[in-house]
């Protein structure tokens, strides 16, 4: 059993970022354990830009982005392990760790679990119709075409408006495929404006929103799809199906928090994000275990992944150092129009940023923080969109002699 | 054993578990046997798309396959039992029906319980009354009929993938010619074990009336997370006249939970798609029984097609045919073989045998090997051994799948097997890897690039379930690279020249 200060599992943005901070304030003893044979995750395969605008001020692609981090990592000599599996995470923090030099087990004073998330495929939104080849996840598309250099297909059809999806529509068409579509069960995208104009109507690529797939053809490979409108209710509406030739379908229909490990550990997990219930600095339910990025929560933008690693560590050193105490417990209460918060419970009196994300889009609409009756802040929002994390901090003055925290979106 | 100018004692068509039990059960004799599959991989009809239960045999009469065969053949085989959930008064009498059928049918230990007893039996379910069945078991229908198949090809028989049979015709001699697209195969004896396409094949060279129905049942496949929810396969009381046994709930070898089948008479025997209204009513009738189950559990759904002989006017379950046709010697059809076809499958296959057996006198094949060992899945093993194998082979210490914890050479045990692994399904039905709950989204990449390297094949050449199943058009922007190629490039003062 080999003793470490800090275990990070993941070495994409949450990850490094989570390193880096934790080495800046002094905590040298880390290991980031990785799966892939590089550092950096998804970023690698993300070779667009428009990375690094909040937190560089300028823009980069992906990769550039990573290697930001990683340059630091190696600077700074942080110890990493790269094509290896983490099977294994207890209540104890204890780490079991397969690679090719075999099976490892490491005790932590402190894990940070930082896996990210997965796609939702095909089989957990129940596309019905056969089973062809050719339907990919958006994400297996991106790293099909930008890390193995392999192309998918000549006609797509990608369902979901998710940001992976958008930019995978643009690569295609930049490769030359021919993306007949992007269809939207919902009324609204779900992914970023200035994704759905700088990938679709800067290619003449239509966006249908309220419309779906609801049959897939092909017996070897896919040879087509059906798509129909869906009315107010959801429901099909009569007469509008369509059936469109093509040899791909891409699926972009959401990102699901990887956290297998943490239920392995018993951490309480959050059934709308998907990931821990956490205090105010990324602590999940178990001391010690903290979580950042988008095993957590999923981000619109990695700048806010690699921010809110950097803003747990915070809470990592105070864990060190003895200095995080419990004060009291008090439970982030949703109230109308909230989809859900992230820190789901607060400890202490400290600034705390608070993330939110709505249930549907609106114009001119309030965040209200309540303390019992009182009123304790209110941020007004232009517009609010699914699609956009909420973020808002509140001062540890603002959060003074709180009992109960009630948040609501008029 | 060689067979001289494509010519077998006997031609087996069709590679399902039925086809591949006889194949095994056959090279015990000394005969020469060539089983022919339209398919990449054997089991890929009827055999790999059903509940995967060895039923003790209550509902009908049915052959058992012995926990002894799935010990030879290192394939799991687990007694798990069977509760079949009465949720009305009327319904308690149908069970005791069913516990007399099954007592004259001599399957032990079946017993009613009530409300109290089934609540301990299985507390998340809902119902009033069950008929308990310590008996039922379940396998992995894939890994049996894979590994049928492996044993019979380590004994001697040969096997032809991607092998359709056009026609049959019987020759002067007595003997037949089997037309395929892979050319001419003859022999003394061919078995239809053709699956939905018996009726088909039976009719290329006999006189024999048959005609199969094809009967659709789709399946939700939940995440592993569920498995605590059910102890025992979940039945529900089968109606009378019913050409299925009702959607139930299968716990399977790998902890998955299985909810279906549904049942619905369909026009084309090879459309496997899944529809929006079955998927409706398997989650109306997962409320009835398991309300605890949800939407978010499913993480894949498909389906299977049952090969019926009694139309849907007449329904129910009507006796499997085994037997020497009618009208043209030595030629043996099985038609209808649909559910217990996979708990009967060796019973089958000794009765095949038995046909031949009385007319050939076979002389037994001393060198017969009964037992096939399966690939090791390094994640079941305990730690000591995991470290070992690690320290004698690198590879398992490379994690591919992640959900199912399936490694690196556990897909290249898959592949370099005689029968051996072609495209992604036959290596996700031999390993697991992509079955979990992130579909492949992680490894299916990484077992394209093995199986990429393994045979050397081009991106295109890289597929799903064989056939025409591709899933790559190619290079990324192959035609500029082309370009690149014929045209010398410009240097960068060239082209500021220009």
């Amino acid at each position: 059993m080999q003793e470490k200060e800090v275990i990070i599992i993941g070495g994409g943005a949450a990850g490094l970022a989570a390193a880096v901070a934790c080495h800046q304030k002094g905590v040298e003893d880390i290991l980031i354990i990785e799966r892939a044979d590089y550092l950096g995750g998804i970023l690698n395969q993300c070779i667009h830009d428009g990375f690094g605008l909040e937190k560089f001020n300028t823009s980069l692609t992906g990769p550039e982005y990573a290697q930001r981090y990683i340059n630091k990592v190696a600077n700074k000599k942080i110890p990493f392990l790269l094509n290896s599996m983490v099977v294994g995470l207890t209540p104890q923090k204890e780490v079991v760790v397969v690679n090719s030099q075999g099976l490892q087990h490491y005790r932590a004073r402190v894990i940070i679990l930082a896996m990210g998330c997965r796609e939702r495929t095909r089989g957990a939104i129940n596309i019905p119709g056969a089973r062809p080849s050719g339907i990919y996840t958006a994400g297996v598309a991106q790293e099909l075409i930008n890390l193995k250099n392999y192309m998918v297909g000549e006609k797509i059809v990608v369902l979901g408006s998710g940001d992976i999806g958008l930019i995978m529509a643009r690569r295609l068409t930049l490769e030359g495929a021919k993306v007949i579509m992007v269809a939207e069960k919902l009324p609204y995208s779900s992914g970023l404006p200035r994704n759905i104009n700088q990938c679709l109507y800067d290619f003449d690529i239509p966006l249908l929103l309220s419309h779906t797939v609801v049959d897939i053809e092909g017996n070897g490979r896919l040879s087509g799809v059906t798509i129909a409108q869906l009315g107010k209710r959801g429901g099909i509406i009569t007469g509008s199906k369509r059936k469109i030739t093509c040899d791909t379908l891409l699926l972009s229909v959401g990102l699901i928090p990887e956290n297998e490990l943490s239920r392995e550990a018993d951490i309480v997990l959050d059934n709308i994000t998907g990931g821990p219930q956490v205090d105010e600095r990324g602590q999940t339910s178990i001391p010690g275990i903290f979580s950042c990025g988008n095993v957590l929560q999923v981000h619109d933008i990695v700048d806010n992944v690699s921010l809110e690693a950097e803003y747990i560590v915070e809470g990592v050193v105070e864990y060190l150092e003895g200095k995080l105490n419990k004060e009291r417990e008090i439970k982030v209460e949703l109230r109308n129009g909230l989809r859900y918060v992230v820190p789901q419970t607060l400890i202490r009196v400290k600034d705390t940023i608070f993330s939110f994300r709505v249930n549907q889009p609106g114009e001119k609409k309030v965040i209200v923080f309540e303390n019992g009756k009182k009123v304790i802040k209110k941020k007004f929002l232009r517009r609010v969109n699914p699609a956009e994390m909420i973020r808002v901090k509140l001062s540890s003055s603002e959060l003074e002699g709180i009992k109960r925290l009630k948040v609501r979106l008029v | 054993m060689k067979a001289i100018n494509n010519h077998y004692d006997v031609v087996i068509i069709g590679g399902g578990v039925v086809g591949c039990a006889i194949a095994r059960e056959l090279s015990k004799y000394k005969v020469n046997v060539a089983v022919l599959e339209k398919e990449d991989d054997v089991g890929w009809g009827i055999s790999c798309r059903n509940s995967g239960v060895v039923h003790a045999g209550f509902n009908y009469k049915s052959g058992t396959l012995r926990a002894q065969l799935c010990q030879e053949l290192d394939v799991p085989y687990k007694k798990i039992g069977k509760v079949v959930v009465a949720q009305k008064k009327e319904e308690i009498r149908e069970l005791k029906k069913l516990k007399a059928q099954g007592e004259k049918n001599k399957v032990e230990g079946l017993q009613i319980i009530d409300s109290t007893e089934l609540k301990r039996l299985e507390p998340n379910v809902k119902g009033i009354a069950a008929l308990y069945s310590p008996e039922t078991a379940i396998t992995s229908p894939y890994l049996l009929t894979i590994a049928l198949a492996e044993n019979a090809l380590r004994n001697g028989v040969s096997f032809f993938l991607n092998t359709k049979v056009k026609n049959i015709v019987k020759l002067k001699n007595s003997d037949f010619r089997i037309n395929t697209n892979k050319g001419e195969f003859t022999s003394s004896y061919v078995i239809n074990s053709a699956g939905l396409y018996s009726d088909r094949v039976a009719h290329m060279v006999g006189k024999d009336k048959y005609r199969i129905y094809p009967c659709r049942g789709e399946y939700y496949v939940l995440d592993k997370n569920t498995s605590w929810i059910i102890n025992h396969l979940i039945y529900p009381v089968p109606k009378v006249g019913a050409s299925g046994l009702g959607v139930h709930f299968t716990p399977t070898i790998d902890k998955n939970i299985l909810i279906g089948p549904s049942n619905e008479y369909i026009k084309q025997k090879d459309n496997l798609s899944t529809t929006f209204q079955i998927m409706k009513l398997l989650s109306t009738e997962t409320q009835k029984f398991l309300p605890l189950i949800s939407s978010r559990d499913i993480i894949r759904s498909y389906s299977g097609i049952r090969a019926k002989q009694a139309p849907s006017s007449e329904g129910g379950f009507w006796d499997f045919v085994i037997e020497e046709s009618n009208s043209v010697n030595n030629f043996i059809n099985l038609i209808g073989i649909e559910s217990p076809g996979l708990a009967s499958s060796q019973p089958i296959a000794k009765k095949v045998v038995g046909i031949i057996n009385k007319k050939e006198e076979l002389s037994p094949n001393s060198n017969f090997n009964p037992l096939r060992k399966g690939i090791l899945r390094f994640e079941e093993q305990d730690e000591k051994t995991k470290k070992a194998l690690i320290k004698q082979d690198p590879d398992y210490g490379e994690i591919v799948c992640r959900c199912e914890k399936v490694t690196k050479k556990e897909i290249l045990e898959a592949i370099n097997n005689p029968l051996g692994a072609r495209s992604l399904i036959s290596i996700k039905y031999r390993t697991r890897a992509m079955m979990g709950r992130c579909q492949g989204g992680y490894c299916q990449i990484r077992i394209m690039e093995i199986l990429r390297e393994s045979f050397k094949l081009s991106p295109q050449e890289i597929t799903l379930k064989g056939n025409n199943s591709y899933l790559l058009t190619g290079y990324r922007s192959s035609k500029e690279n082309k370009l690149c190629k014929k045209k010398k490039l410009l240097s960068l003062e060239e082209g500021l020249l220009v």
